[in-house]
């Protein structure tokens, strides 16, 4: 059986791992500069696609048109997602059936986003083996209902992926975890990534993971702590600095670049607050500069309602698994969030023990999807992994009543069986509605679909009896088969997804997604070699302000000769020349950098630290 | 093939859990689509069928309720549906109505005028004497019940399948009253569906 990777589609990273052969132990494949972690944000430039760190740099440059976070609107409606549109910069417009996003002159649907992240992964694999990869199992948060689903295999279709398996990415980190660390017992997952919340209870006993309960929410994550602390910032740069904002005409929340400078700062606050007490936010502004020391305290009085909110699904599962807090064995954290401590705090607390996380949180979902390709590929039998279905599954009955067929956490396959008849004398085609979720009434449900059970022969009413089996998959997702009995024959079943991509619409962009790959990829690092120039040029003008004396005219004149030279061919279509021009300016710049190294140590340079002549922008 | 023959056990309710998830482990491992990736389409479509037969036997008999429900059915011949849930809510036990009528009464009086705190006492501790009737109710079908069924020859069983519907019925009743009770005390009404767990 050809190669399988383990993909790890996440809100704010994504990362590709495989299962080593000789080893067999799970190992993420880094970039050609060593990075394991690809951001999953994909910018539309003027020259093409680029993904990942090329895409975060065009975060403030390209506000509009570098798209971020999509996985909070991978399956979903415009209705679901309206109230979070303020948060982001890129403008999200409502289509058939999905959301679609405008970039420019372009509209393109949440997978078609995913798909570029995913085929960066991909490329990134086919680099490492040499080979090309056709399949790849890709994680998805435990609590994604069927749309959701569906869309990130639809993401993986459009990427030229098939993806053999969804994996939920709780279940996933218990594999990864499992190789060597987990003892038979019960163990509780809490992953809390950018952009969503699970929960997941298993008993792990002689290599069977078997999951008992999940629960979660996929709208809940890093990023709304982002949101909290950049509201709160808005606030405050508004109130310190009104005078000035008011002279220079700047209306912060209207400013999309300025917004995502703010959201980026809030971000990286949050981060360095897991590791000190109190951080200084420093933000550059036309006329003034704004700086606020906040400190973990702070941070904590921010996110803590958000905190509370995880804990509610975490009890829910726990009584769906029949057991107490005290009752589990061990406590797993996944998620990059997990690193907040008042989330270990709260976790803590509330299990009584204290969770492992000697694997790092950003990479432990990507290693246990490699796991799980290693177990389809034949490579490992003596693990099995049995999940549960996240949501009830019900079809909706007379007065919108649902009726529940398959209850939440049933174990994954499973199969239900309904009957079906006619109420129309000659009736040949019966619809129904398919919904997920725990409320009585199909309106407070997910809709998943409408089926047209079609080519029923002609009967009197209540004639044909029509046997429609729902079958839940390992994935997650709903498989439907109509007969009808007298006749014997299979009905044709015709799906209308409510939330989604038709077949359709994933052909084709299946198609446009392979002719544009050769022009994509090669466009890609075309970016990326002039976005590394760009870097180059600007560290390079600023040392020649600050430390030009420090060199003699001679060499001075070489730097300014090749720093004028890669100015010239920078917007040039030749990427070669580009990279050649960059490494010939960093080497006639590395003479001038040490000297400002040691400069700095000496304090030669005033007051500014060597640190911060050294950091980039 | 019913669900103790999907694990090859006899037709029978004393089912020890340590065995019985032995069992299940063992059929996934042979049966689970992740060990038949490698298959044609038509052996994959058969193995995700029986891996969602060994699933839903799992279910049911891991649970000792469920499995009485669940062989009452089969002694009734009514699981050729496979999804159908348990028989059609049966008519509440006579004994029980007068008292339950009661309790009604007092949660319309409550839903009409909301609950003063002496009504709110004596409804809570309604719901907790209701609880221990519940609690009872079960460990009779598991327990009592469960034994006698298993040690009565065919013969005799019809008395027995009479006590088991009876006391299905009964906790039926009593798991609605006391959900009843619960909405009316906690005020959740938001229509949630309650899972219990059998």
């Amino acid at each position: 059986m050809s190669r399988i990777i383990g993909i790890d589609l996440g809100t704010t990273n994504s990362l590709v791992a495989y299962v080593d052969a000789k080893t067999g132990l799970p190992r993420v494949i880094p970039d050609a500069d060593g990075r394991a972690l690809l951001p999953s944000i994909v910018s539309f430039t003027p020259d093409g696609v680029v993904v990942g760190e090329a895409a975060r740099r065009q975060l403030v440059r390209r506000p509009t048109t570098t798209v971020y976070s999509v996985k909070r609107f991978m399956g979903r409606g415009y209705e679901d997602v309206r109230d979070e549109l303020r948060f982001f910069p890129f403008t999200v417009i409502p289509t058939e059936n999905v959301v679609s996003l405008k970039v420019g002159e372009r509209t393109v649907t949440p997978p078609e986003v995913s798909a570029a992240v995913l085929k960066a992964l991909k490329e990134r694999a086919e680099r490492h083996f040499g080979e090309t990869i056709e399949k790849a199992v890709v994680t998805v948060p435990a609590y994604f209902n069927d749309s959701q689903r569906q869309a990130t295999r639809d993401a993986g279709r459009i990427a030229g992926l098939d993806v053999v398996r969804i994996v939920n990415e709780p279940t996933a980190a218990s594999l990864a975890y499992g190789l060597d660390r987990i003892k038979d017992g019960v163990v509780a997952v809490y992953d809390l990534g950018g952009g969503t919340f699970d929960i997941s209870i298993l008993r792990v006993k002689d290599g069977v993971f078997e999951v008992l309960a999940t629960n979660g929410d996929t709208h809940l994550g890093g990023d709304d702590f982002d949101r909290v602390i950049l509201l709160w910032l808005l606030e405050d740069v508004q109130a310190r600095h009104h005078a000035e904002l008011a002279r220079d005409g700047i209306e912060l929340v209207r400013d999309h670049e300025v917004m995502q400078e703010l959201r980026l700062a809030a971000e990286a606050a949050k981060v360095r607050l897991s590791s000190t007490e109190r951080t200084t936010l420093t933000l550059p502004f036309a006329s003034f500069t704004y700086r606020r020391e906040i400190t973990r305290a702070d941070l904590e009085r921010l996110i803590e309602p958000l905190v509370a909110k995880t804990l509610g699904p975490v009890r829910l599962a726990l009584a769906d698994a029949g057991l107490r807090p005290s009752q589990v064995d061990e406590v797993v954290l996944v998620g990059g969030s997990t690193r907040v401590p008042l989330v270990r705090q709260r976790v803590q607390e509330l299990f009584g023990k204290a969770p492992h996380s000697q694997m790092n949180p950003d990479e432990v979902v990507a290693l246990g999807a490699a796991v799980q390709a290693h177990i389809l590929a034949g490579g490992i039998t003596s693990m099995l992994l049995l999940d549960v279905t996240p949501l009830s599954l019900g079809i909706e009955t007379l007065g919108g009543i649902v009726s529940v067929l398959i209850a939440r956490n049933t174990t994954v396959p499973t199969s239900a069986r309904e009957m079906f008849t006619t109420s129309v004398d000659g009736q040949t085609v019966v619809d129904m509605h398919v919904v997920q979720g725990e409320r009585e009434l199909a309106k407070d449900c997910r809709s998943l679909a409408r089926f047209e059970l079609r080519g029923i022969d002609a009967m009197p009413a209540g004639m044909p009896k029509i046997e429609v089996t729902f079958l839940i998959d390992a994935n997650g997702i709903l498989q439907v088969q109509a007969k009808e009995l007298r006749t014997g024959k299979e009905a044709s079943v015709e799906v209308k997804p409510t939330y989604g991509l038709d077949e359709g619409d994933v052909e084709r962009m299946v198609e446009e997604s392979f002719t544009y790959a050769e022009a994509d990829v090669e466009t890609r690092m075309l970016i990326e070699n002039r976005n590394e120039a760009e870097t180059v040029i600007t560290h390079v003008e600023r040392a020649l302000r600050q430390g030009a004396q420090l060199v003699d005219a001679g060499e001075r004149g070489r730097i300014e000769t090749a720093l004028a030279t890669l100015k010239r061919v920078k917007d040039g279509q030749d990427r070669d020349e580009i990279r050649e021009r960059t490494t010939a300016l960093n080497q006639a710049t590395e003479h001038l950098a040490e000297l400002m190294m040691d400069a700095a140590l000496k304090g030669a340079l005033g007051t500014r630290r060597a640190t911060e002549i050294m950091e980039s922008e | 093939m019913n669900h103790f023959e999907v694990f090859d056990l006899p037709r029978k309710l004393g089912i020890d859990a340590a065995d019985l998830q032995r069992r299940f482990h063992e059929l996934s491992r042979r049966h689970h689509p992740d060990f038949h990736q490698a298959a044609p389409a038509d052996e994959q479509a058969r193995v995700l069928e029986t891996s969602a037969r060994v699933n839903a036997a799992y279910r049911t008999l891991r649970d000792p309720i469920a499995r009485v429900e669940y062989l009452v059915r089969l002694e009734e011949g009514r699981t050729a549906n496979p999804g159908e849930p348990a028989a059609a809510k049966p008519p509440a036990p006579p004994d029980l109505l007068a008292e339950m009528f009661e309790i009604q009464e007092t949660l319309q009086d409550a839903r009409r005028g909301g609950l003063d705190d002496a009504t709110r006492a004596t409804l809570t501790e309604q719901r907790a004497a209701l609880a221990e009737r519940y609690a009872d109710v079960e460990a009779r079908l598991t327990g009592e019940l469960s034994a006698a069924w298993d040690a009565a020859p065919p013969t005799a069983r019809a008395p027995l399948l009479a006590a088991f519907r009876e006391a299905l019925a009964r906790r039926a009743f009593l798991r609605t009253v006391i959900d009843d009770l619960t909405d009316a005390l906690e005020g959740t009404g938001e229509g949630h569906v309650a899972h219990h767990r059998h």
